[in-house]
C-alpha cells in the first residue's frame, strides 16, 4: 500500500528545502556577487623611455572612456577598473605583463596598448589565453592581415600600414602631379617599421604617379640624437621632396636641425607620423606647408562629438591626444558596446560575437568605425592628409581618401602576400 | 659602397665646406663630452661609466634655466656649473668610495648612479621629450661659405668647443696648477707629501671633468630632443673615442671625435651603410695595433 499524501510530500520538501539551501549557499551569493563586482580591464602599455607619451595617452584615453561610463551608472550596475601596467616597450616584459594583468590581477579583459614589437607578443598570450583582446597600437598590417594570425577573441583597433600606404601614396601622387615633384628621397629609421612605411608608401605613390624617381634613401639609426649627416646628404641630393617615417622625439629633433639648414625652403616634406598634437606642438619653430597623415586633430572632423572628446581628454591629461589615444578611445568604445549589447557578460567568445562586424558612431569617423568581420581590423577611419601651419590646431587643409579605393588596393595587396 | 659620390662631393668645394662642417660639429660635440671622461681617468684612473647621465643633467639643466630666463648665456653656464657642481658631489660621496677597488665595481655604481639620474629626470620633467627650441639670436639663415651652408648654430657651437678645449688644454700644460693636476695624476703620494690637498684636488679635477659632459648637454639643448636616458647613446660613442685617442689625451679625444666625425658626415656620402662599422673598426684596429690609444699612456692608479 502506497501513502499518499495531498499537496507536497516531505521528500519533495526536503528536496525543495536542500534545492534552495543549496542555491542560497553556492548559487545566489555568487550571483550577486559577480553582479556586484568591478570588471578590471588590462592595459599592458608603454610608460617609461622615449615614446612615454604615447603610452601615457592612451592610458588617460581608456580611462576617460570608462570613467565616462562609471559616472553613468556602469552596465547593469556593474562598473569597470582600468588597471595598467609599464612594458617599458619591451616585448618580453609586455608578455609578462598581460600574464600577470590576466592571471594575479583578474582582469577579464585585455587592451593592448603596445607598439607593433611588444603587440606581437601580446597577441600570442591572449590566444594562448583566450581572453578578448583589442590591440590598440600596432600598425603593423600583418598582425590581422596574415590569417595564420587570426584569433577568434583577438581584433586591431589601430590604423594599419597598408590603408596609410595607399591614402599616402594616393595624396602624395596628386601633389607631386600639381608641382612637378620627381625626384624624391627618403629618410627613415633603420629598423623592421622604418623600412616597411617606406617601402609601402613609395609603392603606392608609383602607383599613382609613375614619373616619381627615387634619388636616394638614408637610413638613420632608431633614436639616433642626431641628424645633421643626413640633412646635409639631402641637401647634396637636392631631392623636390622628402617622405620619412621617423616619429615621436626623433622627428622633433629631425625638423628642428633641419630647421637649421632652411631644409623645407625648397623641398616638399611628407610624414605619416607628424600629425600628433604633441609632437607638433613639441617643434619650436614648425614650418608650414609640410605634408602629415591625420594622427588626431580637434577640428578633423570639425564636430560637437570631436570637440567634446578633446575637452574631456585635455582635462584629465596633461597633453593633447594622440594617434594612440583616439584609437584607444575607439576601442574602449567598441568593448562598452559589446557589453551593453551583452548585459556587461565577461564571456570573452560572447563579447567577441558582439564585436565583430560592428560599427560604432564615433568623434573620429564620419558614419562610424567598423570591425571587419573578416580579419578583425578597424575600417573607415579617418585616413586624411592635411598640411601644416605654425600655430594650433596645427594641421589644416585635410585631404581624404576614399575607403573604396584603399580597400581596393588592400585586396591585391592580401593576394600578393598570400593572405586572400 | 659609392666612392664616385664620394670622390664628387670631395670635389665641388659647396659638397666639402657642408660636409667638413658636419664632421667639425658632430666631433667637436663628441670632443666635449670626450674630453672629460679623458681628463677624469687620465688623473683619477676612474672610468666614469656616468658621464653620458652628467651629459644628459646638463642639458635638462640648461633646458630649465632657458624656460626661466630666455638667456640661452645663463642656461649654458647653469648647465655647466650646475654639473660640475653634481660631479664634485658624485666624486667625494660616491666614487671615491671605490678607488682602486675592482673595475666591475665601480662600473656598478656608476649604472646604479644612471638609473638613479634617469629615474630623477622622470619624476622631475616627465618621462616625454622636451625641446628646448633655439634661441633667438641665433635664429638666422644658415651662412653661406663657398657654396656651403653652416648653420650660425653650428659656428657657435664648433667655436664655443674649440675655445673650452683650448683653454683645458693651457690650463693643464702651461699653468701652475695643471703640473700639480699632472703630477697628481702621476704621483700622488709625493704631491699629497707636498702639503697640497689631494682630496680637494681629486673633487676639482673630477668637478670640471663633469662641468665638460654638462657643457656638451647645454650646447646640444637647442637642437635635440631631451628624454630620461639620451646619455647612452653620446656615452657609447665618446668610449669609442677615449679608446682611439688613449685614455687620459686632451690632444688624443681631439683627434678621434675630429676622426670619428669626419667618419659619419663624409661616411654618409660615400659608405651610409657601413658608417658605424667603420668607426667600429677603426677602435678594433687601434686596439691591436696601439692598445694605449693614439695619445694614450697606460694606466698609473
Amino acid at each position: 500500500m502506497t501513502k499518499t499524501t495531498k499537496g507536497i510530500s516531505r521528500r519533495r520538501v526536503l528536496k525543495g528545502a536542500g534545492a534552495v539551501a543549496g542555491l542560497a549557499v553556492f548559487g545566489t551569493p555568487h550571483i550577486a556577487g559577480a553582479q556586484a563586482k568591478v570588471i578590471k580591464i588590462a592595459l599592458p602599455t608603454i610608460l617609461s623611455g622615449r615614446v612615454a607619451i604615447l603610452g601615457t595617452s592612451s592610458r588617460s584615453a581608456v580611462q576617460l572612456a570608462f570613467n565616462q561610463l562609471n559616472d553613468a551608472g556602469g552596465i547593469n550596475g556593474r562598473k569597470f577598473e582600468v588597471v595598467d601596467r609599464d612594458s617599458k616597450g619591451r616585448p618580453d616584459e609586455a608578455a609578462k605583463v598581460t600574464r600577470d594583468l590576466v592571471n594575479n590581477d583578474g582582469c577579464e579583459i585585455v587592451i593592448d596598448g603596445e607598439a607593433s614589437s611588444g603587440s606581437f607578443a601580446v597577441h600570442e598570450v591572449v590566444r594562448d589565453l583566450g581572453i578578448l583582446c583589442l590591440h590598440t597600437c600596432s600598425e603593423t598590417s600583418s598582425l590581422t592581415a596574415d590569417p595564420k594570425q587570426f584569433g577568434k577573441n583577438v581584433f586591431r583597433c589601430a590604423r594599419q600600414g597598408i590603408h596609410d600606404a595607399v591614402a599616402g601614396g594616393s595624396y602624395a601622387a596628386k601633389i607631386a602631379k600639381e608641382k612637378g615633384l620627381k625626384k624624391w628621397a627618403t629618410c627613415s629609421p633603420d629598423y623592421a617599421y622604418g623600412r616597411d612605411n617606406t617601402a609601402e608608401f613609395l609603392q603606392y605613390a608609383k602607383v599613382f604617379e609613375p614619373s616619381i624617381e627615387v634619388v636616394d634613401q638614408l637610413w638613420p639609426k632608431l633614436f639616433a640624437p642626431d641628424y645633421t649627416e643626413s640633412i646635409t646628404k639631402l641637401l647634396q641630393v637636392k631631392p623636390q621632396a622628402v617622405y620619412s617615417a621617423l616619429w615621436g622625439g626623433d622627428l622633433v629633433a629631425f625638423i628642428e636641425q633641419s630647421n637649421l639648414y632652411r631644409l623645407f625652403a625648397n623641398t616638399a616634406y611628407f610624414s605619416g607620423g607628424l600629425g600628433d598634437p604633441p609632437i607638433l606642438s613639441a617643434i619650436k619653430n614648425l614650418p608650414v606647408g609640410l605634408n602629415t597623415a591625420y594622427r588626431y586633430n580637434k577640428t578633423f572632423p570639425n564636430s560637437p562629438e570631436n570637440t567634446a572628446f578633446n575637452d574631456a581628454y585635455v582635462k584629465v591629461a596633461p597633453n593633447e591626444p594622440t594617434n594612440w589615444a583616439w584609437q584607444n578611445y575607439a576601442a574602449a568604445q567598441f568593448i562598452i558596446e559589446a557589453l551593453r549589447r551583452t548585459n556587461a557578460s565577461t564571456d570573452s567568445s560572447v563579447l567577441a560575437k558582439e564585436i565583430a562586424g560592428m560599427t560604432v558612431k564615433q568623434p573620429f569617423g564620419g558614419s562610424g568605425i567598423t570591425m571587419r568581420e573578416s580579419d578583425h581590423t578597424i575600417i573607415n577611419y579617418p585616413v586624411a592628409w592635411g598640411k601644416t601651419q605654425s600655430k594650433a590646431p596645427w594641421v589644416t587643409d585635410y585631404v581624404d581618401t576614399e575607403w573604396s579605393k584603399i580597400l581596393e588596393f588592400e585586396k591585391q595587396w592580401k593576394k600578393e602576400k598570400g593572405y586572400a | 659602397m659609392n666612392l664616385e659620390a664620394l670622390f664628387s662631393c670631395l670635389s665641388s668645394s659647396a659638397c666639402a665646406v657642408t660636409q667638413v662642417s658636419t664632421a667639425l660639429i658632430i666631433g667637436m660635440l663628441l670632443f666635449m663630452v670626450a674630453s672629460g671622461l679623458s681628463l677624469i681617468f687620465g688623473v683619477l684612473g676612474v672610468i666614469n661609466f656616468a658621464h653620458g647621465a652628467f651629459y644628459m643633467a646638463g642639458a635638462y639643466i640648461a633646458f630649465f634655466t632657458y624656460q626661466a630666463t630666455s638667456s640661452f648665456l645663463a642656461a649654458f653656464l647653469a648647465g655647466a656649473a650646475g654639473v660640475g657642481l653634481i660631479g664634485v658631489i658624485f666624486e667625494r660621496f660616491v666614487i671615491s668610495k671605490v678607488y682602486g677597488k675592482d673595475i666591475l665595481m665601480q662600473l656598478l655604481v656608476c649604472y646604479a648612479v644612471i638609473l638613479i639620474f634617469d629615474d630623477l629626470v622622470k619624476m622631475v620633467a616627465g618621462p616625454e621629450y622636451k625641446m628646448m627650441g633655439m634661441p633667438e639670436v641665433f635664429a638666422l639663415p644658415p651662412l653661406e661659405l663657398a657654396g656651403g651652408f653652416v648653420p650660425a648654430y653650428y659656428v657657435f657651437m664648433i667655436g664655443a668647443s674649440l675655445v673650452i678645449g683650448l683653454g683645458l688644454w693651457l690650463a693643464i700644460e702651461k699653468t701652475r696648477m695643471g703640473k700639480i693636476v699632472r703630477a697628481l695624476a702621476i704621483n700622488p703620494q709625493m704631491v699629497g707629501a707636498l702639503g697640497i690637498n689631494t682630496t680637494l684636488l681629486y673633487a676639482a679635477v673630477f668637478g670640471i671633468g663633469s662641468a665638460l659632459a654638462g657643457v656638451a648637454g647645454a650646447l646640444a639643448a637647442p637642437t635635440r630632443t631631451l628624454t630620461p636616458g639620451m646619455g647612452l647613446s653620446i656615452l657609447i660613442e665618446s668610449f669609442i673615442v677615449t679608446v682611439i685617442g688613449g685614455m687620459g689625451s686632451i690632444v688624443g679625444a681631439l683627434i678621434a671625435a675630429l676622426l670619428i666625425g669626419f667618419t659619419r658626415a663624409f661616411g654618409a656620402i660615400g659608405f651610409p651603410l657601413f658608417v658605424d662599422g667603420m668607426m667600429f673598426g677603426m677602435m678594433a684596429i687601434v686596439l691591436i695595433i696601439k692598445p694605449s690609444g693614439l695619445l694614450g699612456r697606460e694606466v698609473t692608479r
